[in-house]
């Protein structure tokens, strides 16, 4: 928090301590508040008994309880405002997001903690079997082989960058018709993915008579199959997803490129540095910030890769393909065998949470010490 | 000074063939780019008017090569002699293509709402839920965004199915605000900091509430933030395939659950794919030419200080 919001906080809060709530407003706040829990808990207490068969009345669905749980949220901020005043009035602003975002995410991530134990096809009745999930994925080859694609996916993000770098340094450059080249470079990462890969995977690489196709045979490829052998299936892939995803990266960086100042380069340039001198020595150095920053947003998107290779090969050949939200998609959609989809994506999330934060540490060490 | 010219400081200086050689280089590597970029996009509006003889033939330009006919938008009922007339596979289309429009809109404005409010209490006031302050609670939503769709994606397939929620609108609008929040959050975070804060304090004297000074001050100002960020939003909802894939059947498809449908059958309609494909882009196309400076503003919010 910057200070200046550090001073309006003391500020208005020292305006919050004259302004006195009187005992029966606080009273009513924390009696609508412990009412809205109440409601909520019986709601979901009825609910629940009713699913598990133990009572004759109740409702067909869960929804009533999604309404009960916004309603207890409403009563919720009106008890802040009643209890606190200037301090509820505040804590209004960021209750909503909190609110929302628990319900969608804590309580599915836990829920999902729990369904990785199952084994259910969502139409049976769940039958818990504790580990058995784990140790089956521990044996699952393809498993392993989509966490293994995973590290070449994220490595080609390196490519991506040297790429984007090239096209932002072009961009900064002193041309004609900027605008129109950073519009057209940007285009891509508008389309659909799905679009993209019918659009590029499906038609432009087409076997027969893709024109990408045809100018790899005019180029001396003989069988230019481009999804059919594990290698160039899998670097077909990287190829579209660098596509859409190669202005992203060039945006931020010219973003930095814009940004740097001007004077650092006027004296190398005094110093008689060469244009190859000028890039090394200062201008990378000076874009190190902004490269991990843009490097990390993009490994992160890389890390949920799914769409193109769910429309374009569905992992094949063989799983060369696959990454581990396609495995995933394909062992629900063929298998409908959602204890073990979820399991295996648990564990995904906890390999991911480790290798971002090991990513954040090491770029922050790497950052301070450069510059 | 710029960049170009430190680049090629000493070229410029010393010969003109050499300038010349770099200019030619410069402008042949922007010209290689554009072309790769722009080649798909030309590629698939052409083939929606090619008739199978001019694709298999790898007919490339129009009038030129081949005859544009109306085929592929004829068998979407949208080409000039079916657009009066009745056509399932148009209401079909356009009840996806609506579909697309009633969540993408509904999640960006509900994320805009919520993020922004969030944002604008993280950059102002002083919070604290039990051992979480404000640095927690801002971690606590822009580490969201590393949570991976599939992570999600069967828990809620059975809580949407207890709730009643699979294939609806507002189920999908619901998960694309989560996916959306934090870049929301992300933008305006950056957008709110960047506005002084002495303009809410003589607000806040002039007898204005802390609501009020947020509406009738701060808002205004960070307007140009609001459209960034509800243009980003917008693209990747839009985008999104994999949710929508796995929570929608028959009411509440997206255009792009339509088009990977279509890729799937046998023997494709190349020209009806391509005429799909084209209908599925051209509005973020349109969006991205028009609206390019919000979204760039967008995407580079907080990356540069």
């Amino acid at each position: 928090m910057s200070e200046q919001a550090t001073a309006i906080a003391e500020n208005t809060s020292l305006g919050a301590s004259l302004d006195t709530i009187a005992p029966g407003r606080k009273n009513l706040g924390r009696a609508l508040m412990a009412l809205a829990t109440a409601g909520l808990a019986i709601v979901a207490l009825i609910q629940i008994f009713h699913a598990a068969g133990a009572i004759g009345f109740g409702f067909s669905t869960w929804r009533p309880l999604l309404y009960a749980y916004i309603l207890w949220g409403v009563a919720l901020g009106v008890g802040q405002v009643l209890t606190r005043g200037e301090e509820g009035y505040r804590a209004l602003f960021l209750l909503p997001a909190l609110l929302f975002t628990i319900a969608m995410v804590v309580f599915p991530t836990l829920f999902g903690f729990y369904i990785a134990t199952l084994d259910w096809n969502l139409s049976g009745t769940p039958k818990f079997n504790g580990l058995a999930n784990f140790w089956q994925m521990l044996r699952d080859p393809f498993y392993s082989n989509a966490l293994l694609n995973m590290v070449f996916y994220v490595l080609a993000v390196f490519v991506e960058y040297v790429i984007a770098f090239g096209l932002a340094l072009l961009l900064n450059a002193q041309i004609r018709a900027r605008k129109f080249f950073r519009v057209v470079f940007l285009l891509p990462l508008m389309l659909s993915p799905v679009a993209v890969s019918w659009m590029i995977g499906k038609s432009l690489m087409e076997y027969r008579f893709g024109p990408a196709a045809t100018l790899a045979r005019k180029l001396g490829w003989e069988n230019p199959a481009f999804f059919a052998s594990p290698w160039s299936a899998k670097i077909s892939i990287m190829l579209l997803d660098a596509w859409t995803f190669i202005p992203f990266l060039m945006i931020m960086l010219l973003a930095g490129l814009q940004a740097m100042p001007r004077d650092v380069l006027e004296a190398a340039k005094v110093d008689g540095a060469s244009a190859w001198q000028t890039f090394w020595g200062v201008t990378f150095p000076l874009m190190l910030p902004v490269s991990v920053t843009a490097l990390i947003l993009r490994i992160i998107f890389k890390l949920k890769l799914a769409d193109i290779v769910i429309t374009v090969t569905s992992g094949g050949p063989g799983g060369a393909t696959d990454t581990v939200t396609s495995f995933i998609f394909r062992e629900y959609r063929d298998r409908s065998n959602v204890g073990y989809g979820t399991m295996l994506a648990m564990v995904y999330l906890i390999i991911i949470i480790v290798f971002v934060t090991l990513l954040l540490k090491l770029a922050s060490r790497f950052v301070r010490n450069v510059t | 000074m710029t960049a170009e010219a430190i680049e090629h400081a000493p070229s410029e200086v010393r010969s003109p063939a050499a300038f010349l050689t770099s200019r030619v280089f410069i402008y042949g590597a922007l010209i290689f780019w554009a072309f790769i970029c722009l080649f798909p996009i030309y590629w698939t509006i052409t083939t929606s008017f090619k008739t199978a003889p001019n694709v298999t033939q790898g007919h490339l330009i129009p009038w030129v090569d081949f005859t544009p006919d109306w085929r592929g938008w004829r068998s979407l009922g949208l080409s000039p002699d079916t657009i009066g007339g009745t056509s399932t596979v148009r209401d079909e289309f356009l009840k996806r293509f609506f579909n697309s429009v009633i969540t993408s809109v509904g999640a960006s404005a509900l994320a805009i709402v919520i993020g922004s409010l969030a944002a604008y209490g993280l950059t102002r006031f002083r919070y604290k839920f039990g051992w979480m302050k404000n640095e927690d609670i801002s971690f606590f939503f822009l580490s969201q965004l590393i949570l991976p769709p599939v992570v999600l994606a069967l828990p809620f397939l059975a809580l949407y199915k207890g709730l009643g929620l699979l294939d609806t609108r507002i189920g999908l609008i619901l998960l694309y605000t989560l996916m959306v929040l934090p870049i929301v959050i992300w933008i305006m975070r950056d957008q709110f900091n960047s506005i002084p804060v002495e303009l809410e304090e003589a607000a806040l004297v002039d007898g204005l509430s802390v609501w009020g000074a947020f509406f009738q001050i701060v808002l205004p100002i960070a307007l140009p933030g609001m459209v960034a960020a509800f243009i980003l939003s917008m693209v990747l909802c839009w985008n999104e395939y994999f949710f929508a894939a796995l929570l929608t059947s028959t009411n509440a498809n997206t255009i792009p659950v339509m088009v990977a449908s279509q890729t799937g059958s046998q023997g494709i309609n190349w020209w009806s794919m391509a005429a799909l494909s084209t209908a599925a882009i051209a509005p973020l196309a349109i969006i991205g030419v028009l609206l390019e400076r919000y979204l760039i503003k967008g995407m580079t919010a907080g990356a540069v200080k």
